[in-house]
């Protein structure tokens, strides 16, 4: 029985002719909150997308319970109970919230009631009529969180949800992410902000020149501070 | 009677042939503007595919028997058919290239297709009966109202309208408007977006033949039916907004109406009014009337 929910191995991903990904490793066990941590152009953001089909010229293994994902196109991994909230927030213009918020079909039983989301969300219920990028850019980064968590996807990637808020709208991030851990949710997040990642993470993988270099457990993060500044180069 | 001493009888007449002409501009401008958000090709086919649905509508009658109800009906799916086979086969391949390329393309499919039409039909036309239920009008008393042209506006406009509801307020067109903005996190969703775009296709076919459908007992069924006709219809989709439903629905019956008056008040400028209008609009609002700016 593998242990894992998911488990990546010598994962290599192409943009066209250039070569971003040189051989990713990595797992993350049901449930956990686990980082991908690295400078700019580390391969963060591509390693989430080939993980999630996004990335179509991949080769290796990306095991979700043993099933290898690579291959199939992304719709068909999402509806294996993946969800994918991108850097950019992909809220739709031409969508008002409420359609935003309701686009991303059921993949499975178990997804959060919209109720819940609201109650997460206060923000989002005023504004459901309203269109989708009217939003403020803390308002978008909810409903792009908001919205895949109705789906019933149990894996969530999250590329820097944090990226550019404001520090209360960063704390509540914070706050969803630890409330979904309990749920029992099980998150792969990429941040470059790894003071926010100690307080939700259980491990961190760290990226370098498109590998992952090396793994600290949350516990350990102090101790590893001079590294950590090392590889992030902040 | 006279209304800016024209009179009546005339106006209305001519206002009666612009939304005639104003409902086979929205059909074709919208069925072009849908492929077009989605697939990213300006489909220079659509002509043809108008004019193979007005011939679809001859076949099955002159083959199959089935008249001009069940034409309405079957002609526009085998036409949309034949679209899906096109899309699947070569458009395809050209998503991610220029528009140019689509463009080009489609252009030399509604050649072969108008070519070989031509080759074994020649271009004088072949008659297709008014539906017997159609015949006939009725005295509005400022007007005589030919049953026919009624239907075929009061049905097209109850299409386009349809359409546009369909994707701007159902959960379907959810998923098409997001698609049209970005295919591959729709897809990521876990959405068949492949699949959708080759339906998009079949269904804006699907229009075109079926603007062909209503077409033939006014027109005739003709190989090159469609080739003017497009010319035009590309004229109102500059004009709309590339893309905009809401705007090719307005802008086609705009334009038939506009052109039908210039027929009473300006005989000369009704072939190209809608040219001259496509020019300002071009200068003023390069994104059309109802066109996103991006
Ligand atoms: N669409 C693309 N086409 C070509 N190269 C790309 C593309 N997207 C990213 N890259 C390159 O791939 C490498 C990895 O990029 P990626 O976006 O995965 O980095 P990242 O770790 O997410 O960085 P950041 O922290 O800035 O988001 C970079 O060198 C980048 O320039
Ligand atoms: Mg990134």
């Amino acid at each position: 029985m593998p242990e894992s929910l998911l488990a990546v191995h010598d994962l290599h991903a192409w943009y066209g002719e250039s070569h971003v990904l040189h051989g990713v490793d990595f797992d993350i066990r049901s449930g956990e909150t686990v980082t991908l941590l690295g400078r700019n152009g580390a391969g963060k953001t591509t390693t989430l997308k080939s993980v999630m089909g996004i990335v179509s010229r991949r080769r290796g293994s990306v095991r979700l319970e043993g099933r290898e994902l690579i291959g199939l196109p992304s719709n068909r991994i999402a509806r294996l109970g993946l969800a994918f909230c991108p850097e950019e927030r992909g809220i739709f213009a031409s969508l008002t919230v409420e359609e935003n918020l309701r686009l991303p079909p059921t993949v499975r039983a178990g997804g959060l009631g919209v109720d819940a989301i609201y109650e997460l969300f206060p923000n989002l219920k005023e504004r459901l009529r309203a269109g989708g990028t009217t939003l403020s850019g803390g308002e978008q980064q909810m409903l792009a969180i908001g919205r895949i968590l109705r789906t019933g996807a149990r894996l969530l990637l999250l590329d820097e949800p944090t990226e550019g808020l404001a520090p209360v709208i960063v704390q509540q991030i914070g706050a969803t992410l630890r409330r979904l851990k309990q749920e029992g949710f099980t998150v792969l997040l990429v941040e470059q902000n790894f003071r926010f990642a100690a307080t939700v993470a259980d491990r961190h993988y760290v990226m370098e020149h498109g590998r992952v270099v090396d793994m600290i457990p949350n516990a350990e993060l102090e101790a590893n501070m001079t590294k950590l500044h090392d590889y992030l180069g902040v | 009677m006279t209304i800016f001493g024209v009179p009546t009888q005339a106006l209305f007449g001519q206002l009666l042939i612009g939304l005639i002409n104003g409902a086979f501009y929205a059909l074709l401008s919208l069925g072009l503007s849908v492929i077009f958000g989605l697939l990213n090709i300006i489909n220079f086919t659509h002509g043809a595919q108008y004019m193979m649905g007005a011939f679809a509508a001859y076949f099955l009658l002159n083959w199959a028997g089935l008249g001009y109800w069940w034409a309405l009906l079957v002609a526009p799916v085998a036409v949309a058919i034949t679209g899906i086979a096109l899309e699947r086969t070569t458009l395809k391949r050209l998503y991610q290239l220029d528009h140019l390329y689509g463009l080009l393309l489609t252009f030399g499919f509604a050649l072969i297709i108008q070519g070989l039409f031509r080759h074994q039909y020649g271009s004088s036309g072949l008659p297709y009966a008014m539906p017997a239920e159609l015949a006939g009008g009725r005295n509005l008393g400022f007007m005589f109202l030919p049953n026919y042209r009624a239907w075929v506006i009061v049905f097209s406009l109850a299409v386009c309208l349809t359409t546009w509801y369909v994707i701007e307020r159902t959960r379907l067109g959810s998923y098409l408007r997001a698609a049209t903005e970005n295919p591959s996190l729709v897809q990521a969703f876990g959405i068949n977006v492949p699949r959708m775009i080759t339906l998009t296709y079949g269904f804006g076919v699907g229009l075109a033949a079926l603007a062909g459908v209503l077409a033939a007992p006014i027109y005739q069924v003709n190989p090159l039916m469609g080739a003017d006709l497009i010319i035009v219809v590309f004229a109102v989709v500059v004009i709309g907004g590339l893309g905009s439903i809401m705007g090719s629905i307005v802008t086609g019956f705009g334009l038939g109406v506009v052109e039908g008056f210039t027929k009473v008040f300006y005989p000369e400028a009704s072939n190209t009014v809608i040219f001259v209008i496509m020019a300002v609009v071009l200068l003023l609002r390069p994104a059309g009337l109802f066109g996103r700016a991006s």
